[in-house]
């Protein structure tokens, strides 16, 4: 029987496989940053032990970094201890760190990509579940817990269970006003935030293939939000494109030698997922959450639900909790919902083309009285492509504030943090109660809605700003 | 690790569906670099109401939790794990769990058992009719046995016996060394390196 893209890149790195006992899978890439690896080094550090393959480890500094002043020392001591700790761990075991400052540092799954060192057919992992978003080359990309980030340093394997395999087929083609974002929150609102427990997605059909690379990795990136251990997108001319020239590419010989590899990477016609979902790509629309899991979204133009519609009893008590927490009532148009800020940015949305889409919406109008707009790179990389295209000038003459690059408010460790009450508009990947700051009220939105949003002073899609562009001034 | 093979403790009742990592241990709680001291900021936010579950003084003590389903979805911290089991938690029943959260609780020897909604409902009349009822989680016989409820739970075998015996993941693994060293000789060389040669 064939075999999955997913199951082709598992078998390929089965360093021991013994009925009875989970797989040990060799990994190819071993992402860190400063929040979930201290106590791994520390546990190295008890046992006498090292890190076996420094040369397939890389280190950034995103979750705590503050986004202004960066040249003054941390002002929150606790951070500062954290960043400490992860260069001193780094030093110690001779692992390559990006820190505050250096001009690879960024969000851990922007930096990868942006390196060339996620390439198709490997494994990543990285203590953070939006590993997720390097499945987007074809990698078999998750996120792990502190005491397996230790196992990967001191083994380079990782004793894994296999995963069941999931088809995401998305036929069609995205109306124009739709984005990747979009795709994906219908995806899981689809699907639900549980729906993908234990699965690995593979996301296929024409609508995917027609993605660019960076709108790939906002999908697979969201795939732990329903659930899933991981997303995958088979690797074809886009990824190859986007992979070659960049500083780890292969190159010369090596360069054919692993696209010829990269090229068989591909779910077999006669293989067999566990399980399969369609969508139309047609029947999309701009699509925003309402409530504090990324399952409970819905299209821009509807309203919000009433629970009491809602089936499920445990969906129903879920659906009254968050309308509650986010101070909205059932009926009322999503499109009247006012925000206090809007934060673009994160490791979903924190990329070259995500700064693009909300720089051309935002080009010739004024962020709306009383409203805050963050814009946060992902990475200092993508902070100088934009600055060079101009896209800082267009963020600041309309009122937003370019910030440096770093995780920020996607989870509100560092100063960027909403006040208790006060509402958002976010283009990252999490509406958790209080993952924004304590009392924050966070929708999740795509950089385009993001930006109309910014405009008017509620929920809003660029089709709605038709009148508002002031005229272009000299 | 710790060795789990029975316990028997209190337990609380958490009439939750989807309690994500972000509720169970804040994101500003994550900048400690010890794996302990995490308990105070165990589901932080809700413990500021007074009538939350794990105030109320006849659930004092409890060591096993009883959630709704989806418990420990959302980000990968193992924090998440330390705080419960900082807190004093055993052992967390649920209809379904998210798999990191999962695989983090089982490395830790905090016992993650899986049983139907109907006994995870038994369990919470149970509990809140009688607090001080006493609940036992027992991996050795993979039964959950409380008065009026007795259920058998699964757990793979081989991460059963990982807990049973306590055993450390890593040592387990570099019993393999020879068998990494031939799969790192024969990894193609066009694979991605982040120092240079
Ligand atoms: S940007 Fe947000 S989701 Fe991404 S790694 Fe940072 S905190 Fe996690």
């Amino acid at each position: 029987m064939g075999r999955t893209l997913a199951e082709k890149v598992w078998d390929d790195h089965v360093v021991r496989r013994v009925e009875g006992e989970p797989d040990l899978l060799f990994i190819d890439l071993h992402l860190l940053h400063e929040v979930t690896s201290p106590q791994a080094f520390d546990g190295l550090r008890k046992a006498g032990r090292g890190v076996r393959r420094t040369d397939l480890t890389l280190a950034t500094e995103d979750h705590n970094t503050p986004t202004l002043d960066i040249d003054k020392p941390i002002a929150d001591p606790v951070s500062r201890t954290q960043l400490e700790t992860l260069r001193k761990n780094c030093a110690d075991f001779g692992v390559r760190l990006h820190p505050l400052g250096d001009v690879e540092q960024g969000v851990v799954h922007v930096v990868g990509p942006q390196l060339g060192l996620t390439q198709p057919g490997t494994t990543v992992v990285c203590g953070d579940s939006h590993t997720s978003t390097h499945g987007a080359f074809g990698a078999l990309a998750f996120g792990i817990g502190t005491s397996q980030v230790e196992h990967v340093l001191a083994t380079q394997t990782l004793p894994m269970a296999p995963f069941k395999t999931m088809a995401v087929t998305v036929n069609g083609e995205l109306p124009e006003d739709v984005t990747a974002k979009d795709l994906i929150l219908a995806i899981i609102a689809r699907i639900g935030t549980g729906g993908g427990q234990g699965y690995v997605i593979e996301y296929r059909g024409e609508a995917i293939e027609k993605l660019s690379m960076e709108a790939r990795m906002t999908i697979c990136n969201m795939s732990i939000e329903a659930g899933a251990r991981a997303g995958m997108i088979a690797p074809d001319e886009t990824t190859f494109a986007y992979v070659e020239g960049r500083e780890h590419a292969p190159q010369g010989e090596e360069w054919e030698a692993a696209v010829a590899y990269w090229k068989t990477l591909r779910t077999d016609e006669d293989a067999v997922f566990d399980h399969e979902v369609v969508i139309e790509a047609s029947e999309l629309a701009p699509f925003v959450t309402w409530g504090t899991n990324p399952g409970q979204g819905a299209p821009l133009s509807q309203a919000v639900p009433d629970p009491a519609t809602f089936q499920d009893v445990s969906a129903k008590l879920a659906a009254e909790k968050a309308l509650e927490y986010m101070g909205l009532s059932a009926g009322q148009p999503l499109r009247e919902v006012t925000v206090d800020t809007v934060f673009v940015g994160s490791c979903t949305n924190g990329r070259i083309e995500d700064l693009r889409s909300a720089a051309t919406v935002l080009e010739g109008r004024s962020v709306a009285d009383g409203v805050r707009m963050l814009v946060v790179p992902g990475s200092v990389r993508v902070a100088l492509q934009a600055v060079e295209e101009g896209l800082d000038k267009v963020f600041t003459a309309a009122g937003a504030e370019w910030r440096h690059a770093g995780c920020s408010m996607c989870l509100g460790m560092n100063p960027d943090q909403l006040q208790p009450g006060e509402r958002a508009a976010s283009t990252s990947n999490r509406n958790f109660e209080g993952r924004q700051g304590k009392g924050g009220r966070t929708h999740l939105v795509s950089p385009q809605v993001a930006a109309a949003t910014a405009v008017l002073g509620h929920l809003a899609s660029p089709a709605d700003l038709a009148d508002v562009r002031e005229p272009a001034t000299v | 690790m710790e060795a789990f093979t029975t316990h028997t403790g209190r337990a609380v009742p958490l009439r939750r569906s989807n309690v994500d990592t972000d509720q169970i241990i804040p994101a500003h709680w994550l900048k400690k670099v010890t794996r302990d001291g995490f308990e105070d900021g165990l589901f932080e936010a809700w413990r500021k109401d007074p009538d939350f579950v794990l105030n109320q003084p006849a659930h004092q003590g409890a060591t096993v939790l009883v959630a709704g389903s989806d418990f420990g979805t959302g980000s990968s911290r193992e924090h998440a794990v330390w705080a419960l089991q900082n807190y004093g938690f055993k052992a967390v029943i649920s209809s379904r769990f998210a798999d990191i959260f999962r695989g983090n609780s089982l490395k830790n020897g905090l016992l993650t058992v899986v049983l139907p909604q109907e006994t995870v409902d038994a369990l919470w009349e149970l509990t809140e009719a009688e607090p001080t009822a006493e609940v036992t989680v027992d991996l050795v016989n993979r039964k959950v046995v409380a008065p009026g409820v007795e259920a058998d739970f699964e757990l793979d075998e081989n991460a059963r016996w990982r807990l049973l015996e306590g055993l450390d993941d890593i040592s387990l693994t570099l019993k393999n060394e020879e068998a990494i060293a031939e799969f790192e000789a024969s990894r193609a060389a066009f694979k991605p390196r982040t120092l240079a040669a």
